[in-house]
C-alpha cells in the first residue's frame, strides 16, 4: 500500500440517517493529499451530507446521526478524545453562499489565528491576515480597506474572503461546499484557479453542481446516486471511461 | 366588462371605506390631545401676588448668622401672617383669614427658601412675587366663574374686590410654573409638583432594565441557541406567549405576595415596584430577542463553528452583536409599556401620598402612571391641570422612548 503514506482521510463504511430517513449508505471514500477531489451527483444525493461528516457540521443537526470510520491522519475523527473544534481548525470549510461575518475584512480573516491562540501579538496577527489574503489571491484588491465591512465585497471576493478565512488557521483539508454555484462565470474562473494553487499546501474536497468544474479542477471524482456512491476514481477516468452505466447517463446529462 | 367596472368601484369603496377608519382614528387622537392641551397647559402657569416683604427680625426665629440648618428647621409662619397684614393693612381678624387665604398656604416654605439662598437678608424689605393659593389662581386663569352666586365659589365676594385692586394696582401677574418640574408631590395643588413621580418611576424603571434585560436576554439565548427543541421548549415557548399577555394587575398580585410578602421587601419603594415591572416586561424581552436572535441567518453561525469557534464563542462574538439591535428594541418598547403602567403600583403600594423627592430605589415613592391616577381623584381643579400636565409629560416620554426604539433599530440593524 504505497498510497497509504499519502493518504490524508480515509472514510469506510459510512452510513447518516436523519431521523429514519438513509441519507449516505454505505460510503466508502479516500481522500489523498495535496489533491483535489469533487463529489459530484443530482440534488439530494447526500454529497453535502457526506462533505459535512468530514468536518463533523452535522453534529449540529439533532436527528442527524453519522456511523462509519473517519480516519484523519490514523486518527478517528468521531473518537470520544477528539474535540470538534480542534478537528474543525484541522479541516476547514467554505460554504455554499459566501458568508463573511458582518465585520471588517481584517476581522474575518483574523477571527480563526484570534481564537486559537495562533498570533500572541498584534504584528504577527497582521502577518498572518496579510500573507493569508495574499494566498487567497484578495490582499492587492483589499489592501487599502482592510477595516471595511467584508459584506461591502463582491460576491467573488466574500468567496475568496471565505476561503482566506478557512486557510487562516493553517488547516490540512479544506472542504468546499459548492462554492462558486453563487457565483458568476468570472468569479467561478478565479476561484477555480485559485483552488489549483492552494492544491500545493492542502488537500481538497469539493462539492459541485458543474461536471465540467469537477472534470476542470479535480484529480478524484466521486459520483453519488441516492445516498450511495455509484462510482470513484480519476477523474479523466469517470470523464471519460465511466465503468457504472448510471454515471455515464449522469454526466452525458441523461440523469440529474 | 360591467365585471371590471364592477371591480373598480368596489375598489373604490373600499378605499373611502379605510380612508375614513383612518380620519376617524385621527379625530379621536386630535380630540384627545386637544382636550389634555388645553386642560393641562394651566399647569405650567401659576399666578403670583406682588408683595413688599419685611424680614422682621423680631419675627424671625433665627438671625443671619444661623446655620442653614437651622433655617431650615424654624417657623416661617408668623413671619407669613405679619406680611400679609403689612401688604393689606387694617385687616379685621375675619378679614385677616380671608386675605391670608388667597395667599398660598406654603408662604412660609417660599419665605424659608428665600432665606436659605439669600444670607443676611434679614432686617431688609425686598419686593417678592408670592405664589397665590389654587382658588385665586383658577381664577385669574379665568377656570372659576366669578358671575355664579356667591355660595358657589370658592372665592367669596370681598376677596373678589381684593383680587380686583391688586390687578388694578398691576400687582398680579403670571410666571412660568417651574415648581411643577422641582417639587413633590403636595396637598395644595399650586404647590404640588411631578418631580417626585418622576424620580419614583425613573428608578423603578432603572430597576427593571438591570434585572430584566441581561434575565430576558440570557433566557432567550438559552431557549434559541443552546436547548434542543422538544416538548420542554414548546411548553415554555407557550406559556412565555401568555405570560406576555397576563393582565399586569396579576405581576402587581405576584410582587404584593412573593417580594413583599414572602421575601419580607418593603411596601412602596420603586425597588419593589421596579422588579414587578421587570416580571411584565420580561415576556416582551424574551419573545423580541428570540425573535431577533432567529434573524441572524444560520450561515453566519456556520461560518464561526467551521473555524472551529465554540459555541458559546459563536453567540458571544457573532450572534448577539447582530441580535442585539432587536432584543434592546425589544427592551425599550417593554420598558415604555412599564412606564405607563399604574395597576403593579397601585398592588405594592406605590401610590400613595410621598412629598418628598425619593433619593434612592429603597426610599417610598409614586410612579408617573400612579401620581396621575391620585391626581386625578382630587376634587380641586387645579388638581384637574396638573393631571393632565402629568399625562402630556408621561406621553412625551413614552414618544420619546419609542423614539429611540426605532432609531436604535434603524441604525445599529446589520444589512447584508
Amino acid at each position: 500500500m504505497v498510497e497509504n503514506d499519502t493518504l490524508a482521510l480515509q472514510t469506510n463504511n459510512v452510513y447518516v440517517h436523519y431521523g429514519s430517513k438513509m441519507a449516505i449508505n454505505n460510503v466508502a471514500v479516500d481522500f489523498h493529499k495535496n489533491q483535489v477531489t469533487s463529489l459530484i451527483g443530482p440534488s439530494g444525493c447526500g454529497k453535502s451530507t457526506f462533505l459535512r461528516c468530514l468536518n463533523r457540521m452535522n453534529d449540529v443537526i439533532d436527528i442527524c446521526k453519522v456511523q462509519g470510520e473517519f480516519h484523519l491522519n490514523g486518527i478517528d475523527i468521531y473518537g470520544p478524545e477528539i474535540q470538534v473544534e480542534n478537528l474543525r481548525k484541522q479541516v476547514g470549510m467554505v460554504f455554499q453562499k459566501p458568508n463573511p461575518f458582518p465585520k471588517t475584512i481584517y476581522e474575518n480573516v483574523a477571527y480563526g489565528p484570534k481564537i486559537h491562540g495562533l498570533a500572541s501579538t498584534k504584528s504577527e496577527l497582521d502577518d498572518i491576515v496579510k500573507d493569508t489574503l495574499n494566498r487567497a489571491g484578495l490582499y492587492t484588491e483589499v489592501k487599502d480597506r482592510l477595516d471595511d465591512i467584508a459584506t461591502g465585497l463582491s460576491g467573488g471576493q466574500q468567496q475568496r474572503l471565505c476561503i482566506a478565512r478557512a486557510i487562516a488557521i493553517k488547516p490540512e483539508i479544506i472542504l468546499m461546499d459548492e462554492p462558486c454555484s453563487a457565483l458568476d462565470p468570472i468569479a467561478t474562473a478565479v476561484i477555480e484557479e485559485l483552488i489549483n494553487e492552494l492544491k500545493e499546501n492542502y488537500t481538497i474536497v469539493i462539492v459541485t453542481h458543474s461536471m465540467q468544474q469537477a472534470a476542470r479542477i479535480s484529480d478524484k471524482t466521486a459520483y453519488f446516486h441516492l445516498g450511495e456512491m455509484i462510482e470513484f476514481g480519476i477523474t479523466s477516468n469517470i470523464f471519460t471511461n465511466p465503468n457504472h452505466e448510471m454515471t455515464e447517463a449522469y454526466i452525458s446529462g441523461r440523469i440529474g | 366588462m360591467t365585471d371590471l367596472s364592477k371591480r373598480l368601484a368596489s375598489e373604490k369603496r373600499f378605499k373611502y371605506f379605510a380612508m375614513f377608519a383612518m380620519c376617524l382614528s385621527l379625530f379621536f387622537v386630535v380630540i384627545l390631545m386637544l382636550k389634555i392641551f388645553t386642560t393641562g397647559s394651566g399647569a405650567f402657569i401659576r399666578t403670583t401676588i406682588e408683595a413688599s416683604v419685611y424680614f422682621d427680625p423680631s419675627a424671625i426665629e433665627v438671625t443671619n448668622e444661623s446655620s442653614v440648618k437651622a433655617i431650615n428647621k424654624a417657623s416661617y409662619v408668623n413671619l407669613a401672617d405679619q406680611i400679609v397684614k403689612d401688604n393689606h393693612p387694617n385687616l379685621s381678624d375675619e378679614k385677616f383669614i380671608l386675605v391670608r387665604e388667597m395667599y398660598t398656604r406654603k408662604f412660609d416654605f417660599q419665605l424659608r427658601d428665600y432665606i436659605a439662598s439669600n444670607p443676611n437678608i434679614i432686617g431688609k424689605t425686598v419686593t417678592m412675587e408670592i405664589t397665590a393659593s389654587s382658588d385665586l389662581d383658577q381664577i385669574v386663569k379665568g377656570n372659576y366663574p366669578r358671575d355664579v352666586p356667591e355660595a358657589q365659589r370658592k372665592i367669596n365676594d370681598y376677596q373678589l374686590s381684593v383680587l380686583d385692586s391688586l390687578d388694578a394696582d398691576g400687582k398680579i401677574s403670571s410666571t412660568f410654573n417651574l415648581w411643577f418640574f422641582t417639587n413633590g408631590d403636595s396637598r395644595d395643588p399650586e404647590t404640588a409638583g411631578i418631580l417626585g413621580a418622576l424620580m419614583g418611576s425613573f428608578y423603578a424603571l432603572l430597576i427593571c432594565f438591570s434585572f430584566a434585560f441581561p434575565v430576558g436576554l440570557l433566557a432567550s439565548i438559552y431557549l434559541e441557541e443552546f436547548v434542543r427543541p422538544g416538548k420542554l421548549t414548546d411548553f415554555i415557548e407557550v406559556n412565555i406567549n401568555n405570560l406576555a399577555a397576563v393582565p399586569s394587575i396579576v405581576y402587581g398580585l405576584l410582587g404584593l405576595g412573593m417580594l413583599i410578602g414572602v421575601f419580607g421587601m418593603p411596601y412602596q419603594v420603586p425597588l419593589v415596584g421596579g422588579l414587578v415591572l421587570g416580571f411584565m416586561t420580561l415576556p416582551t424581552i424574551i419573545i423580541a430577542s428570540r425573535a431577533s436572535l432567529r434573524g441572524v441567518p444560520p450561515s453566519i453561525r456556520e461560518g464561526a463553528l467551521a473555524v472551529g469557534a465554540t459555541k458559546t464563542q459563536t453567540v458571544f462574538h457573532h450572534v448577539i452583536p447582530l441580535s442585539l439591535p432587536g432584543s434592546l428594541t425589544g427592551t425599550i418598547i417593554g420598558m415604555a409599556q412599564a412606564l405607563g403602567e399604574t395597576a403593579p403600583l397601585l398592588m405594592v403600594g406605590m401610590v400613595a401620598f410621598v412629598m418628598d423627592i425619593p433619593g434612592g430605589a429603597l426610599d417610598p415613592a409614586t410612579g408617573l402612571p400612579s401620581q396621575i391616577y391620585l391626581w386625578s381623584e382630587s376634587a380641586e381643579r387645579g388638581f384637574l391641570e396638573k393631571t393632565s400636565a402629568g399625562i402630556m409629560l408621561l406621553l412625551g416620554f413614552l414618544i420619546i422612548m419609542n423614539t429611540i426604539a426605532v432609531i436604535i433599530r434603524r441604525k445599529l440593524e446589520v444589512k447584508w
